[in-house]
């Protein structure tokens, strides 16, 4: 009996140990929640597999070299000619280019993110720190710019801007990509400022900055994580739309929406799948194995915090 | 009530200002003018300037802005560059097509996603459930364009169940028969659409069941003996189905922003496909006056859907 108290008491100490001692920091818990489920561990191994195939094989290839004009060897069939996945109208490799767009349009999406992550967490955690007068005027610039036609923007910037490049392209998503983000972050800070560690923090004096990027931060790295993922993925997916109808990356620079673009034709459709299938595929995996480590790692975050 | 949509609307205002701004600023950075086109290589440049005098392209920007905000409001919004016919009218036509599609879209989502939403949240983490769910996750996850794409190669040329372009086809005669091959091109398109827009709803429909289903006054109603089928439809329910009316306004947003993509790829000519049209052609008039609209669209679904979100919830009528 009383043995069995002790355990029991010894129990309850280790678990107050375990709530008192330091939380896991966010990549291990990320990590943790992709390693735990069977299907994001293989979406996990698929990434990289993808990451490897198209960042290590265009190691390999240079531009010119992948987009030179071969009209002898324009549409040479699966496997013909040494073309393992066949050419294009202007006698491109596909896998090349497959490889090549493929690295573009995941290093456009990474870029993106990058820009709307940084902008977007500075803008949330001033808006939802402060409040008040200085969040209402963020949130008015937010919705303002939520409302604009994203798209047709877009698009009429990408012909009309002198010197259009790649970066351009990546500055021009992520000038509408950021009010998402700082809305997400916002209301997550604002539930944050009026709780104890903050106000302890404040009282003791240290100074808003420390607060909001020392310690209120901290406690959302793994939030930062999963927004990361499916941000990248979201932006991968207007990025490649943009090179699908034409006015995404320049012509010059290989996209899988440019690739896809060839599903455009009927002709290409029935009688040369190889321009535009592979490339489907493609994305449709990226997208596929994105979004789910993504939704997998928004599960997790979501039952955490219902438990706290 | 009246009070919160007034306000609403007040709000709308400089809003719309600023965009009608911005798009003024976004017309102005475009190249070209009132006389690209029109031009006679045997015109005198010097009267070329004399005519844009005329016509203000050399007045100071504020004075221009005004003048084009008034011809706004009178419903001019200039003359295709490359159509040579008043833009509002080049508009109209392709506005009826986009109309058409989007209201069998939208009608189409919410058949669809209302029994999913439901079917979810009623049998939560059961296989109907499941079933659902990873339906939804792949419609999330899958970029529209890719989705369409393989919508079309499957129905339009694997199985050829449905026509792959354009909105009516060109053998046909007859009011009703004309109105069947509309019907019969957009079928596929509108499809492939609402499969897309579903997810928000589903979702957000599974969610308020799931929640509603624990709440105090489902229990109340239980415990006063009040049937389970009973306490799901009119109780359960009739509480979750209320803010997916909230939907219907940030349909037209989705709408509007995939109808770009959609009718490329269908080749539908409705507003999106005169937008990539006129950008290709370099049409800035057309271009100019389709931002503006889009906008306003934008605006004005928004509007509706805090509108009727404040008919249907109380709680969150502005004080």
């Amino acid at each position: 009996m009383a043995k069995e108290e002790q355990t029991k008491q010894t129990q309850t100490v280790a678990a107050t140990d375990a709530k008192v001692s330091l939380p896991p920091s966010g990549f291990r818990v990320v990590w943790h929640e992709i390693w735990k489920d069977k299907i994001s561990r293989l979406a996990f191994f698929v990434i990289v597999l993808i990451f490897l195939l198209t960042f290590g094989g265009s190691l390999f290839l240079s531009k010119g070299q992948v987009t030179q004009i071969n009209i002898l060897q324009s549409y040479a069939g699966w496997g013909q000619d040494g073309h393992l996945l066949g050419t294009d109208d202007g006698g491109r490799d596909i896998l090349n280019l497959l490889m090549m767009g493929g690295r573009n349009s995941i290093l456009i999406g990474l870029s993106v993110t990058a820009i709307t992550e940084v902008v977007g967490l500075i803008i949330g955690l001033v808006s939802g720190y402060y409040g008040g007068f200085i969040d209402s005027i963020i949130m008015r610039v937010v919705d303002f710019v939520q409302i604009l036609p994203q798209m047709p923007i877009i698009i009429v910037l990408t012909t009309t801007i002198p010197n259009y490049n790649a970066f351009t392209l990546v500055l021009l998503i992520a000038m509408f990509g950021w009010t998402s983000t700082s809305r997400y972050y916002r209301s997550f800070i604002l539930s944050q400022r009026g709780r104890d560690y903050v106000l302890a923090s404040k009282t003791s004096g240290s100074s808003d900055l420390k607060i909001m990027f020392r310690e209120v931060l901290p406690n959302i790295t793994s939030m930062i994580i999963i927004d990361v993922v499916l941000t990248v993925a979201g932006n991968i997916g207007i990025e490649t739309a943009l090179s699908f109808i034409g006015y995404g990356l320049p012509t010059t620079t290989p996209s899988l929406g440019t690739l896809i673009g060839f599903a455009n034709d009927p002709v290409n459709v029935i009688n040369r799948p190889w321009l535009w299938l592979p490339a489907t595929v493609l994305l449709l995996v990226i997208s596929l194995s994105i979004n789910y480590i993504g939704r997998a790692l928004q599960r997790a975050g979501d039952a955490r915090q219902r438990e706290n | 009530m009246w009070k919160t949509v007034l306000r609403r609307v007040l709000v709308m205002i400089p809003q719309l200002l600023i965009l009608s701004f911005l798009v003024f600023v976004l017309a102005k950075m475009m190249p070209g003018d009132p006389f690209t086109g029109q031009i006679n290589p045997n015109l005198d440049p010097k009267q070329i300037i004399r005519l844009k005098h005329e016509l203000g392209l050399y007045d100071p920007v504020p004075v221009q802005y005004t003048r084009w905000l008034v011809n706004l409001f009178h419903g001019d919004l200039g003359q295709s560059y490359i159509q040579k016919v008043p833009v509002t009218s080049l508009i109209a036509d392709r506005a009826v097509n986009t109309f058409w599609l989007s209201l069998l879209t939208t009608v189409l989502t919410y058949v669809l996603a209302v029994p999913m939403g439901i079917i979810a949240g009623r049998h939560q983490d059961e296989w109907q459930d499941q079933g659902i769910q990873i339906f939804n996750y792949i419609t999330f996850a899958i970029p529209g364009f890719v989705f369409y794409i393989l919508g079309i190669w499957l129905f339009g040329f694997v199985l050829g169940w449905f026509p792959i372009t354009g909105s009516v086809s060109a053998s046909a005669s007859g009011f009703w028969e004309v109105v069947g091959s509309r019907f019969y091109h957009m079928v596929l398109p509108a499809l492939l659409f609402s499969l897309i827009t579903t997810t928000s709803i589903v979702q957000y429909l599974r969610t308020g069941i799931v929640d509603n289903k624990v709440e105090d006054y489902v229990r109340t109603a239980r415990s006063k003996g009040v049937p389970e089928n009973v306490v799901f439809d009119k109780h359960i329910l009739r509480n979750s189905l209320l803010p997916i009316a909230a939907f219907m306004g940030t349909t037209i947003t989705d709408l509007l922003g995939g109808s770009m993509i959609i009718e490329s790829v269908f080749s539908y000519p409705g507003m999106g496909k005169l937008f990539l049209d006129s950008i290709s052609e370099r049409d800035y008039t057309t271009l100019t006056a389709l931002i503006l609209l889009f906008g306003i669209l934008t605006l004005v679904g928004n509007l509706l859907s805090d509108i009727i979100m404040s008919i249907i919830d109380p709680r969150i009528r502005i004080q």
